[in-house]
């Protein structure tokens, strides 16, 4: 990441005392973060990368343990909790993000993390994850994207292909698959961003960069199923095409890809679309390359419009810009009413209240 | 004064002659203001110390289409010098606003019954619409009837006249006049209503004063124009054996929204209250909403299902977690409902139902979903199920519920209805310092913690505040081991797990009140056993059943699951057992398959609640065919 982008800071928070915030005694440590339980995950299973790489940033956040909450609701992805030595609840199919929004209400003070799949998050659970990100819930989702069903035995999901074939599908499913970053964008979503399992260390700054924002935070994470969807992101995430079949996107940066970043993104200002351009050549030059804004939602929307093999895949922080949370707007609103109607609400006066007689 | 030409009959007492208890609807339009009119005589009723009991009956329909059959909306109140515990039978007093409404309400009226009719909504096309094809006014139909023929409109345009209003704005002042006349009629101070449309219509000047003036024409045209003979003025003399206190008026979702501060209070935690629109339950939610001094957060969800994790989210957190809804969104809830139950955390999920099955009449009562409440979930997970048995009972059901499911760590299913809901009666108002406060002992200790580690006496888990240092764990739907509160697939840990469950909910019936008598005593001829809202009205029918020396008893049971723990020796003490509810035999079905008795039932789902007399005749019809 180039050291020029700052990140957003991360809004003086009135209801952290300064006691909370500190940092433990002895500094904790990845290990810190597993718990004792055998995790149960197929061998080769992306979910492994990907908890090694929260449980390696978790020490890095400076957030105290006992605040760290971790919901997930069905799936292979959900049983992340039972991995992470945090606070976790495993909730049912589809409904984390309400059950989040819920602990959050209760106790704004926590540091809630969202762990789903496309299954999950954007089939039986969509409806929620619609309302959170509208509501701009301060949740950090997590949606483990391996476009394939995999705790029921491998049949298509709302992310997979036209075509897949599957136990459930078994001519190939014929339904037009869901983006879930163009999802969240659609939903109002103020922060979303894309990551690959195995690319730990980009993955891990835009978890971390996920953390800072204010509100609720997306992102996709490329997660390769081995048993039912193997290479499924083969075509971007292979070590010879990566170069060229991707693009980490980074706020006030060219967006150039290419083994040399000899390759990059321009407008194409009368189709109104991204088109793949190589300064030097064909009369374009370094001006024609678009440079990333990631406050910037139309841009937003044309890189998480990119498909391989046409375009590049875009990663990294895609899209941020920070708008009003929403249970500060919850908590803001209840004080305010008890403030203007005198502090520690009475229930005796209450019921004593409007039209009442003496017997 | 040419009011006293429109009267049939002329004739007037000097003085008010003196009634134990009255009966009156009012039925109009949904737009005539009839549910506003009868809450405002409610007001002024119970201030005269009457006690009283109200029941409003509206359609689904917004704003009906004006003058049609099924946009009449109406208000009923009972009101006396004893004892008031149902809406009443049939009616004193009907006010008639149109056609429609006279039609539909027409055949409540007892012979003999005042009749008071908008002879100005009685035109050809009012006519036609509530399908009469001549005037029922002018054709016999309702000779039988005393009546007050009136041009209301005429009277209230007169009365508002030079307030600025359009013709409009001056019609809707209609209701307040009836209101007027009847306040007249059965001598309510109008003091108290006054000053409250002075402060309701404060911003509006012009409005405010219509609606005096026309208020004070009506109560005028009581006092001046010579009404029929035997149509008051009356006298309703308060209530004397009234338990000494204060008093306000209330309707069940009121008393809910209080009870549920209080138990906030009781439990000295913060209330998430969070619930998805629904009739009849949705009033409920703007209750709480309206009251976010007490630390209340209101969150209306996108769905039942969210509506409901987002109070167990609350719960988890270590807050008061509340979902409400009728039978329909109890259904879409129920999934997170067994997750509550297996995590085991307290949840208050309040059914206010409504006449079913799925979209069924929404604005109407029945008690058919007992079954839901104790057996409809996906495997073995019994809950504790209460049900309020009057309006004002809502507020101690509220707290009650709120302290099992602390204790207990469960879910709690509180039944309501339309009817409670919607109904209201006088209540003393009670002392909050009177309730033993009930605050849970959240876990802080590490040692020798695990999440599901026991309390031997309640078998409940520890309840912890995620923030607690040294107690992270994680809860979740997969069974957990016995011991160790880690996931376990063993065979004979899930049987285990299974009869804790089971053996903690069942438990719960140590810890309350043992199964108490309304009326007789045990060993009765007869008891009659009711639960909900049918309590007013077998209370009424046993009442009289006795008065003329039968030996029957009233049981109503509060506590739904567990039973209380005399209830089934109770029950066998008894000659025979006739159990009347608002459904096809649900509470009856539970009784016989608990306690192997042979009890027999009533049934009734039209919508609306049981009358004193049908069960008074059931309960000698039964009583003949077992002698």
């Amino acid at each position: 990441m180039n050291a020029a982008v700052s990140a957003p800071v991360r809004l003086p928070d009135p209801r952290s005392t300064p006691d909370a915030a500190a940092a433990p005694a002895t500094p904790l440590t990845a290990k810190d973060f597993a718990t004792d339980q055998e995790v149960r995950w197929c061998p080769g299973c992306g979910d492994y990368a990907i908890l090694k790489t929260i449980q390696q940033l978790m020490p890095q956040l400076g957030v105290p343990r006992e605040r760290l909450v971790f919901v997930s609701g069905i799936g292979c992805a959900a049983r992340f909790p039972y991995y992470m030595d945090t606070y976790g609840m495993h909730t049912i199919h589809g409904r984390a993000p309400a059950f989040a929004t819920g602990v959050k209400l209760a106790n704004p003070e926590l540091d809630v993390w969202l762990v789903t799949g496309d299954g999950d998050g954007l089939s039986i659970g969509g409806n929620h994850l619609l309302h959170l990100l509208r509501r701009n819930v301060d949740v950090q989702v997590l949606l483990f994207n391996n476009e394939a069903y995999g705790l029921t035995k491998g049949q298509y999901s709302p992310t997979s292909r036209e075509g897949t074939r599957t136990p459930s599908t078994p001519e190939g499913s014929v339904d037009h698959p869901v983006s879930p970053l163009a999802f969240a964008l659609g939903a109002g979503a103020r922060f979303i961003g894309r990551g690959i399992d195995t690319v730990r260390p980009r993955l891990a700054e835009v978890v971390r960069r996920a953390h800072a924002h204010r509100g609720a935070s997306f992102i996709e994470i490329f997660q390769n199923c081995p048993v039912y969807n193997d290479g499924a992101f083969a075509a971007f995430t292979a070590r010879e095409r990566a170069p060229v079949a991707q693009i980490e996107v980074s706020h006030g940066e060219p967006l150039r890809f290419g083994r040399n970043a000899e390759m990059g993104l321009r407008l194409d200002p009368r189709r109104l679309r991204l088109e793949v351009v190589e300064p030097g050549r064909d009369g374009m030059t370094d001006e024609d390359v678009c440079i990333h804004d990631e406050t910037n939602r139309v841009l937003a929307q044309l890189l998480v419009a990119m498909e391989s093999p046409d375009l590049p895949v875009a990663t990294g922080v895609v899209y941020c810009d920070p708008a009003p949370e929403f249970v500060d707007a919850v908590v803001a609103q209840r004080e305010g009413v008890r403030e203007a109607r005198g502090g520690i609400a009475d229930l005796d006066a209450l019921l004593r209240s409007g039209h009442t007689w003496r017997v | 004064m040419a009011a006293a030409q429109e009267l049939l009959k002329t004739g007037r007492s000097g003085e008010r002659e003196v009634l134990s208890d009255v009966v009156v609807r009012f039925a109009g339009d949904s737009g005539d203001g009839m549910q506003l009119t009868g809450l405002q005589f409610t007001d002024a009723t119970a201030l005269h110390g009457n006690d009283l009991s109200t029941f409003p009956d509206f359609p689904a329909e917004i704003r009906a289409p004006a003058g049609t059959l099924f946009g009449v909306s109406a208000f009923q109140i009972n009101f006396g010098s004893d004892e008031i515990t149902t809406p009443g039978d049939e009616l004193d007093v009907l006010v008639a606003m149109n056609p429609a409404a006279l039609r539909t309400n027409l055949s409540d009226l007892h012979p003999g019954g005042l009749l008071i009719v908008d002879t100005g909504a009685f035109g050809a096309k009012n006519l036609r619409k509530a399908g009469y094809e001549r005037n029922p006014l002018e054709n016999g139909e309702v000779s039988a009837h005393r009546r007050i023929e009136v041009d209301i409109p005429r009277h209230v345009q007169d009365a508002v006249e030079g307030f600025g209003l359009t013709h409009k704005q001056a019609v809707r002042c209609k209701n307040m006049w009836v209101l007027g006349l009847l306040m007249w009629i059965y001598g309510r101070e109008r003091e108290p209503t006054l000053d409250g449309l002075a402060t309701k219509f404060a911003r509006l000047p012009a409005i405010r004063d219509a609606n005096i003036a026309a208020l004070n024409a009506g109560h005028a045209f009581g006092e001046t124009a010579e009404l029929p003979a035997e149509t008051g003025p009356y006298d309703v003399p308060p209530r004397t054996d009234t338990q000494p206190g204060l008093y306000r008026n209330v309707n069940g979702t009121e008393a809910m929204a209080f009870g549920l501060l209080a138990a906030g209070q009781l439990a000295e935690l913060p209330i998430t209250f969070a619930s998805y629109p629904i009739t009849p339950a949705s009033n409920l939610l703007h209750a709480l909403a309206a009251r976010k001094e007490f630390g209340v957060t209101t969150f209306q969800a996108e769905d039942e299902m969210a509506a409901v994790c987002a109070a167990i989210g609350a719960a988890w957190a270590g807050g008061l977690g509340v979902t409400s809804s009728s039978g329909p969104g109890i259904a879409l809830k129920t999934e997170a409902i067994t997750y509550a139950a297996t995590v085991e955390l307290p949840l208050i999920v309040i059914n206010t139902q409504r006449a079913g099955p799925s979209t069924g009449m929404p604005t109407k009562a029945e008690q058919s979903d007992l079954y839901q409440a104790v057996f409809g979930r996906a495997a073995d997970v019994p809950l504790p199920v209460l049900a309020a048995a009057s309006p004002a009972e809502c507020f101690g059901v509220a707290v009650e519920a709120a302290r099992i499911a602390t204790r207990y760590m469960t879910p709690v299913i509180v039944l309501s209805d339309a009817y409670l809901a919607n109904a209201s009666e006088p209540w003393r108002i009670p002392d909050l310092a009177d309730h033993e406060p009930f605050p849970p002992a959240f876990r802080v200790d590490p040692d020798g913690f695990h999440p599901y580690v026991r309390d031997p006496g309640t078998l409940a888990r520890p309840w912890v505040r995620p923030g607690t240092p040294g107690l992270e764990h994680r809860v979740g739907g997969i069974e957990k081991d016995y011991d160790s509160g880690n996931i376990s697939y063993d065979p004979e840990n899930h049987q285990r797990m299974t009869d804790v469950r089971t053996a903690k909910i069942d438990g719960i019936a140590a810890g309350i009140p043992e199964q108490a008598l309304e009326a007789g005593e045990a060993g009765s001829r007869l008891a009659v056993v009711g639960w909900g809202s049918t309590w007013g009205a077998i209370h009424q029918a046993v009442r009289r059943v006795r008065a003329d020396g039968l030996d029957v008893a009233h049981v109503h049971v509060r506590n739904l699951w567990p039973l209380p723990r005399n209830l089934g020796a109770l029950l066998r003490s008894f000659g025979s057992v006739l159990v009347p509810e608002l459904n096809k035999g649900q509470f009856l079905r539970l009784l016989r398959s608990e306690f192997l008795i042979d009890a027999a039932g009533v049934s009734k789902v039209a919508g609306r609640p049981f009358r004193v007399g049908e069960l008074e005749a059931e309960i000698r019809n039964h009583l003949e065919g077992r002698s």
